[in-house]
């Protein structure tokens, strides 16, 4: 069932063979909790420089499915390639080794609350790297430049908006020059104004650092703005994957359904109310 | 005789169950501190960043709790002395309360109100900060950046608290000692300059090491716990009140029965 190389049933390789092609392959990729499975058996590829909007409803597994891209869940079966490493047959090595060539910005910041937003964005330079303290504080500067927080590098996490949070927070995730960059929810709980401009900035950013960037987002107008392909998650199922002009053509009922925000019927009985929790 | 079983079964299996829940969690306590030693000494860039945190940690642990260790040990002396004063009085012998007071301020009080004081510091600090790093997402945000919780957030703490807990645990002594030394100058006919005398008398430096060795293993049980509890944290803050209540019962119990366990083994060992 586990399938360690993309393409290839060979069952126990080295997590760290590289696979040509895709930077991001999932292959049959299941995710439990308990005795409930979130992901039913998931594939795709995402191929480098590619923006790919993971798109989907409340409860449709698409956190779950973040989380395991970059290896804080791990499959109950199935494989995870992230930049030539197998993250479900991974050691804590190769784990470690993998997520310093990623970066991810999570939804709320999660912002180490007793650092400045200057030494979040230090944290991993300092953690990885020789580097000395002035060269830090000169690549510090230069990443919140990038996000215009340049003014706001020792202020504490607690002074910061929403939206200054999520900046800082991919100021940090930049900071490594990661070769794929995670986005959890980037324009959720934002304003129309905020939200624009963080779509505006993921832009910028895919064309001044060229790297793979996924997006896990239930905002159409962001997914239509940024992805270069869709995936959409429909109850731990790939319900379509495609570009944003095939994906408006698709007559799939659960498609049409989420791109023009129409709600599930109303349950007319019993029996159809038990459905709706199913 | 099936009702009968049962009522013999039931509380067996109770106790088993608990006896099981208990071995579990200081196998748990164990493998964490384990952890936190093993990245204390992973690499020189590590060692070096795990210090200057360990430093950092060593000033809000241990300066931080000196005015109220001062105080309450201060006070405590002052009570022990007069406890003392009132049971040696009626045998004429006065003059040992300086005695009585050392030697249960440095083997027992000294290290037992040092380590309560930092529980309820720092042990539930501990459990709050990193169960609200966990619900905040922080713990998740540190292992994609490739950094581990354990060495991040358990090494500094557990490098700090190894060496502020003897230096609380021999100032509390001395606060004790001293707070014991009003009564004796006022009640006892002490001068500042006899008490002291007295007191370097009566003690071995066994009395010293007995209360650092326990402070040592109060260091380790009162981190490993906080910051057990605080990982063990689940979702929604309410949860955080929850992992620091318990950071505080848990670590006081283990404490005192480690105390007991400690001064039993001085005991029978002869140290007492």
């Amino acid at each position: 069932m586990m399938s360690s190389t993309p393409g290839t049933g060979d069952d126990s390789p080295p997590a760290t063979d590289a696979p040509a092609g895709p930077v991001i392959s999932a292959k049959d990729l299941r995710v439990q909790y308990g005795d409930r499975e979130i992901l039913h058996g998931i594939s795709f590829d995402v191929n480098a420089m590619e923006t790919i909007v993971i798109l989907g409803g409340s409860g449709s597994g698409k956190s779950t499915l973040l989380r395991t891209l970059v290896g804080l869940e791990k499959p109950t079966s199935g494989a995870v390639w992230v930049g030539g490493t197998n993250l479900a047959q991974a050691s804590q090595s190769e784990l470690d080794s993998a997520r310093k060539k990623i970066g991810l910005s999570f939804q709320g910041g999660a912002l180490i609350g007793s650092m400045t937003v200057g030494e979040n964005v230090a944290l991993p330079l300092l953690e990885h790297t020789d580097l000395n303290p002035s060269t830090i504080e000169v690549m510090v500067r230069i990443k919140l430049q990038q996000v215009g927080l340049i003014k706001f590098q020792h202020f504490m996490p607690s002074q910061l908006s929403g939206g200054m949070k999520k900046r800082a927070a991919l100021a940090r995730a930049t900071a490594m020059d990661p070769e794929i960059l995670f986005f959890d929810e980037p324009s959720a709980g934002l304003d129309p104004i905020t939200a624009a401009g963080i779509d505006a900035l993921i832009l910028n950013l895919k064309r001044a650092l060229a790297v793979t960037i996924v997006v896990v987002t239930h905002e159409m107008a962001s997914a239509f703005l940024i992805a270069d392909r869709i995936i959409v998650l429909d109850g731990g199922h790939i319900a379509a994957i495609g570009s944003i002009a095939e994906l408006k053509q698709s007559t799939h009922l659960r498609i049409q359904q989420f791109l023009n925000r129409v709600p599930d019927s109303d349950a007319e009985d019993d029996a159809d109310h038990l459905k709706l929790f199913d | 005789m099936a009702n009968l079983q049962e009522r013999i079964v039931a509380p067996l299996s109770g106790i088993g169950s608990a006896i099981e829940r208990g071995l579990a969690y200081l196998g748990g306590l164990t493998e964490l501190l384990g952890r936190a030693f093993a990245h204390a000494i992973s690499s020189p860039l590590k060692r070096r960043l795990s210090l200057q945190r360990a430093c950092h940690q060593a000033m809000v642990i241990g300066v931080g709790a000196v005015p109220v260790i001062s105080f309450i040990t201060f006070f405590i002396g002052i009570i022990m002395a007069l406890q003392g004063a009132y049971e040696l009085k009626r045998f004429g012998a006065l003059q040992l309360v300086a005695d009585t007071v050392a030697i249960s301020i440095t083997r027992e009080l000294g290290p037992l109100v040092a380590a309560i004081v930092v529980i309820g510091r720092s042990g539930s600090a501990f459990a709050a900060e990193i169960g609200t790093m966990k619900v905040t997402e922080e713990l998740d945000a540190l292992e994609t950046m490739a950094l581990h919780p354990i060495g991040f957030l358990v090494t500094p703490k557990l490098l700090a608290m190894l060496v502020m807990m003897p230096c609380l645990t021999i100032w509390a002594d001395f606060m004790g000692v001293l707070g014991g030394s009003v009564f004796g100058v006022t009640g006892a006919d002490y001068t500042f300059q006899s008490y002291f005398g007295a007191t370097l008398d009566a003690l071995y430096m066994r009395d010293i090491i007995t209360g650092l060795v326990k402070s040592i293993v109060f260091a380790l049980v009162i981190t490993g716990v906080g910051c057990q509890e605080g990982f063990s944290t689940g979702a929604g803050s309410e949860e955080v009140g929850r992992s620091t209540t318990a950071a505080v019962v848990t670590s006081i119990f283990l404490i005192v029965v480690v105390d007991l366990v400690f001064t039993a083994v001085f005991y029978v060992t002869g140290g007492a």
